[in-house]
């Protein structure tokens, strides 16, 4: 069993591994796809295990995955392999268009793998210093690969992303800290490990407690993208490769958001279900309601996409508040959903970025005439964002709204529907700008190969189907999602 | 050592942590801030030596002498580069806040402090736990330089004064989180800090200044 849990951390460092000695070339460009593929494998593999014989641990306890553990994985897992397969066709355009050489796209591919390993190290960590060591890993390796084209705009991006995310983390740093202190006043020798911190969770002192659980769901929030501590995430989404806003939008904000789950757990334990409730309801609603007031006039269609990851962390803030087991399962589908949608529009919009060498909105004109396969996916991956049956997140979010309304949360739940109708409003309108219409003439013409990639845009189908397979039956996910939940769920 | 020394040694130790972190609002020329760094980050390597003293711990002993060599010397020498590489600019010439009100502001910080440190006192009152709002007033201190100077690399101290009073009041409550855990943390905040070194050079280099005022090109 130890190897199979550990070859979501091992696969990755072994491709950069592979990276770091030999270059990028002919032979290492599917590398990297490789690796993610069989990070899914190992995790799909481990789900079905953990469905089967429970939760299992490997290195002494150190690496522990129970269903939540498992269902982070298959995502990590599936939205890298989609952004990982996309890759090789974004980077050779980038090389053939002079903005990158071998030695970056070597660099890029090294980073992904770390990333990929530093994710994985997170949800399978059995204990809260070694997550937040992960999560701050994160930060570390993304860092230069947001900073990548080295132009005013990445350096600046790279650096607001370093500095708020370090800050935040901190914050996330000392609530670990205060945890710790509770928990060993709570029963001598309990330390960081969720199972014991879960277990000694009814003793804590409320007081130490409630300081600690404000610290931790702040810190980790700044990473998850959510307010007050956002600020970083439309800069560095839109400046870095598209490849890596896929796996940054659709993985690491959720990497994150699944710490705020964890410490959720033993924040009800410890101090009943209101406090967190009523913390996460305020920064949900919070950052819902930027996201809806920088998207109405939002002008660059990659900020667009990162506003609407804002408002979606929102609504996963505002499933969680509600707890539950329904609202935590629809949760966790909003999360996969979320990763698949939002991988696909980010990988499609690095190739409109490409294809028109403008991020401006109003620059982007009549792409469906242009590049109809292309403004197609683009289409429908906004119109599953906004959470239009048959994609999962009209299943999710349907999910999260009824659970609200049933947990007497029913307000907030209203508010965020209406909040959610303006966003979709903006989104359609800014889309519908881009992807109809007549093609500009001068401007806005192509910088690559007119025919797309059959490749990358085969990627960009799958997800898109994918995402709409899992909005009709969450298939074999089912037993996994309601263990998962389950175990958030009821205190 | 009798409990009289340990409890004076602490304090001094805490003492030191504080006026260090008052210095670095107060002073303005960056070659004074850094060496004002390194000063606390001995201070807070004393702190930890004084605890490893008192338990007896020799894996404690090692952790401080650890500190000494990342706090006090690896990071300053870290950002002595990083502020060669910036050339001409050595002062921090344009703070949001002026001298006066960010010392006021640090008063304010240190109330502060010791409001949010009761709860942690009250649970398990000894003369470390007593030293913890001084290590939240720190962390305070940092999180107002990080968000008022305008100099990327006094921004960085921030984050490494933010840095140092967590560490302080993770060892004063529970004598830190284990080995690997404070491993970890120590590596992370190094590479943050190499990472953001590098930035400082590439800002410069694309920039030709490193003055956050610069950086607003993303905006919405």
């Amino acid at each position: 069993m130890t190897p199979l849990l550990l070859a979501p951390i091992a696969v990755p460092v072994l491709g950069a591994v592979i990276y770091a000695s030999a270059g990028w070339r002919r032979a290492t460009a599917g590398v990297s796809a490789a690796s993610a593929a069989l990070v899914l494998c190992a995790a799909v593999t481990i789900a079905v295990e953990v469905v089967r014989h429970g939760p299992r641990t490997a290195l002494a306890g150190s690496v522990r995955v129970d269903a939540l553990s498992a269902f982070m994985l298959v995502v990590i897992g599936a939205v890298a392999l989609l952004a990982t397969a996309a890759t090789p066709g974004h980077l050779r355009t980038e090389i053939a268009a002079g903005r990158a050489g071998a030695r970056t796209a070597a660099r890029h591919c090294l980073l992904v793998q770390l990333f990929l390993a530093a994710m994985s190290l997170a949800v399978l960590a059995a204990n809260l210093g070694v997550l937040w060591v992960a999560v701050e890993a994160t930060t570390v390796v993304t860092a230069f690969l947001v900073g990548q084209r080295r132009t005013r705009s990445a350096v600046e991006a790279a650096w607001k992303y370093v500095v708020i995310c370090s800050t935040g983390i901190a914050l996330a740093l000392l609530g670990t800290f205060l945890l710790n202190y509770a928990a060993q006043h709570a029963a001598p020798g309990a330390g960081l490990d969720w199972a014991e911190l879960t277990a000694v969770a009814h003793g804590l002192d409320p007081d130490v407690t409630r300081i600690a659980v404000v610290l931790l769901i702040v810190g980790f929030g700044t990473k998850a993208g959510l307010a007050p501590l956002h600020a970083w995430l439309p800069d560095a989404h839109s400046q870095a490769p598209a490849p890596v806003s896929a796996l940054m939008s659709g993985v690491l904000l959720s990497v994150a958001f699944y710490a705020i789950l964890r410490v959720k757990v033993i924040a009800d334990a410890a101090l009943g279900t209101g406090f967190a409730q009523l913390l996460l309801v305020v920064i949900a609603v919070m950052s819902l309601v930027l996201a809806a007031s920088l998207l109405l006039a939002q002008r660059d269609y990659k900020r667009m996409l990162a506003y609407s990851s804002i408002e979606h962390m929102g609504l996963l803030a505002l499933g969680t508040a509600v707890g539950g087991r329904a609202a935590i399962a629809a949760v966790l589908l909003h999360v996969l959903g979320h990763g698949l949608a939002k991988g696909v529009l980010f990988l499609g919009a690095g190739r409109i970025l490409q294809v028109t060498g403008t991020s401006r909105i109003d620059q982007v004109r009549g792409l469906a005439e242009r590049e109809p396969v292309l403004a197609g996916c683009f289409g429908f991956g906004v119109l599953a964002l906004i959470g239009l049956p048959p994609f999962s997140l009209f299943a999710s979010e349907l999910g999260i709204a009824r659970a609200g309304f049933t947990a007497g949360l029913g307000w907030a739940v209203a508010a965020a529907l209406v909040l959610v109708l303006v966003i979709a409003a903006a989104l359609v309108t800014h889309t519908g700008r881009m992807v109809l219409g007549a093609a500009p003439e001068g401007p806005g013409a192509a910088t690559a190969p007119r025919r797309a990639p059959a490749f990358a845009t085969a990627v960009l189908v799958v997800g898109l189907v994918a995402c709409a397979a899992l909005g009709v039956t969450a298939g074999p996910l089912t037993p996994l999602l309601s263990l998962a939940a389950d175990l958030v769920g009821t205190p | 050592m009798s409990h009289d020394l340990y409890v004076q040694l602490l304090d001094l130790a805490c003492g030191l942590l504080l006026i260090t972190s008052v210095l670095v609002l107060w002073r303005r020329e960056l070659t004074v801030i850094i060496r004002v760094f390194a000063l606390q980050g001995a201070a807070l390597a004393a702190l930890v030596a004084v605890l490893a003293v008192r338990d007896g711990s020799v894996e404690l002993g090692v952790v401080a002498v650890g500190l000494l060599v990342l706090r006090a010397g690896v990071l300053p020498a870290l950002l002595r580069r990083a502020l060669a590489a910036a050339g001409e600019q050595r002062r921090d010439v344009r703070p949001l806040v002026n001298v006066a009100s960010s010392l006021l502001a640090a008063a304010v910080l240190a109330l502060l402090g010791h409001a949010i440190s009761r709860p942690l006192v009250a649970l398990a009152p000894s003369a470390a736990t007593q030293a913890v709002p001084v290590g939240m007033t720190v962390v305070l201190i940092g999180f107002f330089v990080l968000v008022t100077r305008r100099r990327a690399l006094s921004q960085l101290v921030g984050f490494l004064l933010m840095d140092n009073g967590i560490t302080a009041v993770g060892f004063l409550t529970t004598s830190g989180a284990g080995p690997a855990v404070e491993l970890g943390v120590s590596l992370d905040v190094l590479m943050v800090v190499l990472v953001l070194q590098i930035l400082t050079t590439r800002m410069r280099d694309t920039f030709g200044d490193t003055d956050l005022d610069e950086l607003r090109e993303l905006r919405d």
